[in-house]
């Protein structure tokens, strides 16, 4: 009985808190970070009001949502109208439990880890989809349908290209598949995966309802899609589920082509070690490429969204699948000696 | 109280099993299609679970990921999309249910006749078979899906891509008076044909009948 307990609590409970604290916090600066880059690049100062440089504005954004009343929409069914936001934030959650932060820091090392996380944010779009539907609003509803149909359309994409690294990498376990990258930038899977690497970057962006792909929430035309009836902690479970999406589909970018812990750098110098430094500043950098697209381009038109992802990303993970088939089978370059 | 592994793991199977058996059954005794489906949701991620339980964590995530993830997924759309009126309780009551009861009955036999003599000296009662701690589950579907059942495999992936390029075909008709945008030939536009970008000098306000066409 002790044993389990310890097992329970000290082996996995303190690092369950851990991760979710370490999302939650991001999720307040990434906000933060957002309305800073975006004001830099349509200069302006963005928040500078709260704090110190505008610091503690996530805190006070936190506490006004939280403090806010949740209005039900008259004939909402309020069972699946407060269970839509819970659904988006857990599967949210959820897929953390196999991301690999440093050499064996990870809180589940399953062997299915790359289906696992596949299978994980592929649920995300119930909460869209229960929220749009048990909101009785025409606009929560055609917010909902879009979703359901972009999420389901560039998971096939994604799917596909998560395909190339499983081929690539010989593994589902997340942690092995960054070890098959070690050895500097050139043993990286980004170079042997180039498309693949775009598509999935791409369809995460789709995935996560971020712009341009965001016709699910489409503020100019369906006023603010599946949440437009949510107001107060209702809404900000799915803003945060939101961004703790876009921070998984960031790491695990960096996880499977930029080799994840591994330092870019050969040798021996302090530099060149593996550290979860590494891992972080590469999902910064993907997490700035979410905000440079959000400030730079406009909304995709939902027939091109399609065909985007069924006639041009489809058709390229699936040639380019052979292609590193061909490519292991032969023993190319530094990837596969 | 001393609540051993096993005892912990027998627990978690019952508790599991009943929202299971709970779920399928509120699935077809529900009357609002939404909650049905939704219900066969939780009965799927229940069936995942109890997977996890006999340790086929592949198929069970693969179970979420294809039935939970895509299927359902579609299946709530086209039930969204649809208008289907809730079922009245005469319209349950209908001749079917006689010839459900027995379908349910003799299905109940067969199972219990099973289990009860074909199996009983095949399968061990009351212990699973374990494996050890690196045993790849993943590995082991993936080579006697390629060595094994390569053909059956195979022979299944093809009636599927047949299935989908007949519903595409079936499916698919030009309706008269479409107006499409055909992508290639708005992707391939020339703006110089479109768009006349004329430099002019800056003009004093007053005339504003000399303004240019822009």
């Amino acid at each position: 009985m002790i044993e389990m307990l310890n097992f329970l609590i000290f082996d996995n409970l303190v690092y369950i808190l851990a991760i979710v604290l370490g999302v939650i916090l991001t999720v307040a600066y990434l906000t933060y970070f957002e309305r800073k880059v975006i004001a830099f690049m349509h200069v302006r100062m963005g928040p500078n009001r709260v704090g110190p440089r505008g610091l503690l504005q996530p805190f006070a954004d936190v506490l006004k949502l939280l403090t806010k009343e949740i209005i039900f929409p008259k004939n909402a069914n309020k069972f699946l109208f407060l269970i839509a936001p819970i659904i988006t934030l857990a599967t949210a959650f959820a897929a953390w439990a196999v991301v690999p932060f440093d050499d064996g820091w990870v809180l589940a090392d399953i062997n299915a880890g790359l289906v696992y996380v596949l299978a994980m944010t592929s649920l995300g779009v119930y909460g869209v989809i229960i929220a749009g539907w048990a909101s009785n609003s025409k606009y929560a509803l055609l917010g909902a349908l879009r979703s359901a149909a972009q999420i389901v359309s560039y998971e096939i994409a994604m799917g596909f290209a998560l395909v190339g690294v499983l081929v690539a990498a010989g593994t589902l376990n997340l942690s092995d598949i960054v070890r098959a990258q070690e050895g500097g930038m050139l043993n990286w899977y980004v170079w042997p995966l180039l498309p693949l690497f775009f598509i999935y970057y791409i369809s995460g962006v789709a995935e996560t309802n971020r712009a341009p792909f965001d016709v699910a929430e489409g503020e100019s035309e369906i006023v603010a899609g599946f949440h437009v009836e949510y107001s107060g902690a209702a809404f900000a479970l799915f803003f945060l589920g939101e961004y703790a999406n876009m921070i998984i589909i960031s790491a695990l970018t960096a996880i499977m082509f930029l080799g994840g812990w591994y330092s870019p750098f050969t040798g021996d110098s302090w530099i060149a070690q593996p550290n979860i430094i590494w891992f972080l500043a590469k999902t910064s950098i993907f997490l700035y490429a979410y905000f440079w697209l959000r400030a730079s381009l406009p909304r995709y038109r939902y027939d091109q969204i399609m065909r985007l992802g069924w006639k041009v990303f489809i058709p390229i993970t699936i040639v380019w699948i052979m292609v590193v088939a061909v490519m292991k089978v032969y023993n190319v370059g530094p990837w596969w000696n | 109280m001393m609540i051993s592994p096993e005892l912990f793991q027998q627990l978690i199977f019952y508790v599991f099993a009943a929202f299971t058996v709970g779920s399928a059954m509120a699935v077809i005794s529900v009357k609002n299609t939404i909650y049905s489906a939704l219900f066969l949701v939780l009965c799927f991620f229940n069936t995942a679970v109890l997977w996890l339980l006999i340790e086929a964590e592949f198929l069970a995530i693969t179970l979420v990921l294809v039935y939970v993830g895509a299927v359902m997924v579609l299946f709530l759309f086209v039930v969204m999309m649809l208008d289907v009126k809730q079922a009245k309780a005469s319209q349950l009551k209908q001749s079917y249910t006689k010839a459900a009861i027995l379908i349910a009955a003799a299905m109940l036999v067969e199972l219990m006749m099973l289990f009860g003599y074909k199996l009983s000296g095949q399968i061990p009662t009351n212990e699973l078979i374990r494996q050890g701690q690196g045993y790849s589950n993943v590995q082991e579907v993936g080579l006697e899906l390629f060595t094994h059942y390569v053909y059956p495999f195979e022979i299944a992936a093809v009636v599927l891509l047949v299935a989908i390029v007949a519903a595409i075909m079936l499916t698919l008709r030009k309706r008269e008076g479409n107006k499409q945008m055909d992508a290639g030939k708005q992707i391939n536009i020339n703006p110089t044909e479109r768009v006349r970008i004329v430099s002019m000098k800056a003009e004093k306000g007053q005339d504003q009948d000399h303004g240019e066409e822009s």
